[in-house]
């Protein structure tokens, strides 16, 4: 039976034959991955084995990663004191994936688990996290849940009940412009399947745009392929995938890529001219309110960002600092750049961007989360407006509901950083190649 | 028959039904101090014990889309308020299965705050207007968590099956 990529990864990890949409499974589960929130995963967890007279163990430590990156270094005692239960966990139950605030092996865990090639072609991944689709990208069906479902699997070691997801298979052809990225493709992406289009589905990505485009790039689209409410997004396994596990991630062991079936039966089928793009924006509060920049070029922007697990990499900050390089992020513009990982900014310490940046103006914070999801630091006053390289712009994302968050490629955010208001990067020196 | 407390529209996030802000706090005795909590008024009046438990909040499609977060659904529970929506996010879906959260589906739902809601069997019944409307039924591969009484009590009795073998 002709199968997609999730179908083919689910009916091994399930033990069948053949795997087909809508059927319900009960997958083995290759890798799980927990932030901050395993402070809950663990009361559920210690919550299933009550009454049980059994002891609370893992079921495959080897298994797990726990990398802390919400809200570090803490900001209260109260994350200090999650933060500190976490490693008394992790130390206990012998988890060796284990990413604590540092600035050599610490980061983002959506950058950590690629970087240390914690995720291989054809795995099933799960995260208490929703953001858990970027794995995808290197062929993986990986997918986020809650952290009672984590507990679940930490017990088990199966995902319970797995509905078998339809495939829309997406089909990105031609060559993107000069700055226009990744992320625009993903943004143009969302604002037509709409932020519930996918719900349920997983995005499977084709065609020649992708297969020209690197790692990095290709965990932007699955990134976010959640907001379009996809369960997860996937490029299948290539060359590039091995490239990028074997060079860049240290992976020596066997490696096996997952590819569909040629008539693998897709829900549908959605293209889209990479060649035609312009630089695209996701206007508050939804993330499917996109537009092309001429839309909303010259708003006024009061906070800037360039970071987070969609563009944190070292590509993102090498674009950013060839437009700031020389010149002055504009009066009345706070300017925050937040690397993915420790390893990305020691690189891009070593490749002259952070010193880019901070001559310029831009503060350069240390890898995490950052202000994305409003519960750490760089938040926004009553009525101001950022433009950030993040990935979700709802209402009060970045702590106050009545500011506003504009989404853009690293190549927007530059650009407008040095203006103030939204700016076609195509438009500013140092810009165009 | 239960009464509707809040309506929203469309695309109802995770931040808005529990803030990032919040998000160190995770118990489930703690988080229902901060549902909807940029929605003031709201949340005063849950705060203060003035929504009885039953009462109903309805909304647009993907209600609970975004962030994985529970505390979205453990903050709702926590007042046992009832979530009648065109649509539901996936994760927040499974999250109130597994937490028991009760989500009905009601892709033509029209209701105003004050209308008095009845679920029954297939539908839910708009006694203010006298309207009826579909309810959609819980997939098949979720019934089990939810007749389990949850997901925690769900998986202890899978443990205890597994270890028997």
């Amino acid at each position: 039976m002709a199968m997609t990529v999730v179908e083919k990864i689910l009916a091994r990890a399930s033990g069948r034959a053949s795997g087909k949409a809508g059927e319900v499974v009960e997958p083995a589960v290759d890798l799980v991955m927990s932030h901050e929130n395993a402070a809950l995963v663990i009361n559920q967890f210690l919550e299933i084995f009550k009454g049980t007279g059994m002891e609370a163990r893992i079921w495959d430590p080897s298994k797990v990663a726990i990398i802390f990156d919400h809200r570090v270094p803490a900001e209260s005692p109260k994350t200090a004191t999650n933060h500190k239960r976490v490693r008394e966990f992790v130390a206990k139950q012998g988890i060796a994936k284990f990413h604590d605030i540092r600035g050599d092996l610490g980061g983002i865990c959506h950058q950590i688990l690629p970087e240390n090639g914690y995720v291989r072609p054809g795995a099933v991944v799960l995260g208490t996290d929703s953001h858990t689709t970027s794995h995808g990208a290197l062929g993986a069906f990986a997918f986020g849940i809650g952290a009672t479902e984590m507990a679940s699997v930490w017990t088990l070691g199966v995902a319970l009940n797995i509905e078998v997801p339809q495939t829309i298979r997406v089909v990105v052809k031609g060559k993107l412009p000069d700055l226009v990225s990744p992320k625009d493709v993903i943004l143009h992406i969302v604002g037509r399947l709409t932020a519930e289009g996918a719900n349920f589905r997983v995005l499977e990505f084709h065609g020649d745009t992708i297969q020209a485009m690197n790692t990095s790039g290709r965990l932007v689209l699955c990134n976010m392929s959640v907001e379009a409410g996809a369960t997860s997004g996937i490029v299948p396994a290539d060359e590039e995938t091995l490239r990028y596990l074997r060079e860049e991630a240290g992976v020596t062991d066997p490696l096996t890529p997952v590819t569909p079936d040629r008539d693998a039966v897709y829900e549908r089928v959605i293209e889209v001219d990479a060649a035609k793009l312009e630089p695209q924006i996701a206007c508050p509060h939804t993330v499917d309110n996109v537009k092309p920049i001429g839309a909303v070029a010259g708003t006024k922007v009061h906070q800037i960002v360039i970071g987070s697990c969609t563009n944190g990499r070292l590509d993102d900050l090498e674009v950013a600092a060839r437009i700031l390089k020389g010149k002055k992020v504009a009066k009345d513009v706070r300017m925050l750049v937040f690397p993915a990982s420790g390893r990305i900014y020691a690189q891009a310490l070593l490749k002259g961007f952070v010193g880019d940046f901070v001559q310029a103006g831009a503060v350069v914070m240390n890898p995490g989360c950052g202000p994305c999801l409003g519960v750490h630091e760089g938040a926004l006053g009553d009525g101001e407006t950022a433009l950030s390289t993040t990935n979700r712009n709802f209402k009060g994302r970045m702590g106050n509901p009545t500011a506003e968050v504009y989404l853009c490629s690293p190549a927007v955010a530059a650009a407008s950083a040095l203006t103030g208001t939204i700016t076609d990067p195509r438009t500013v020196a140092g810009g165009a190649r | 028959m239960s009464t509707v407390v809040l309506t929203v529209g469309d695309d109802v996030s995770t931040d808005v039904i529990y803030p990032g802000r919040y998000m160190a706090t995770v118990l489930p005795t703690e988080t229902p101090q901060y549902a909807f909590a940029d929605a003031t008024e709201f949340n005063a009046k849950l705060k203060a014990k003035q929504v009885p438990a039953g009462s109903v909040v309805v909304a647009g499609k993907n209600f609970g889309c975004g962030s994985s977060r529970e505390q979205a659904v453990s903050t709702l529970k926590g007042h046992e308020l009832v979530i009648v929506a065109k649509g539901f996010a996936r994760i927040f879906f499974q999250n109130s299965v597994n937490l028991g959260l009760r989500l009905v589906e009601a892709p033509d739902i029209v209701a105003k705050d004050g209308d008095e809601l009845e679920v029954v069997v297939g539908e839910v019944v708009n006694k203010t207007t006298g309207k009826c409307f579909k309810v959609l039924p819980i997939p098949a591969a979720r019934r089990a968590v939810m007749e389990a009484g949850g997901l925690i009590a769900y998986t202890r009795q899978r443990l205890l099956e597994k270890a028997k073998r």
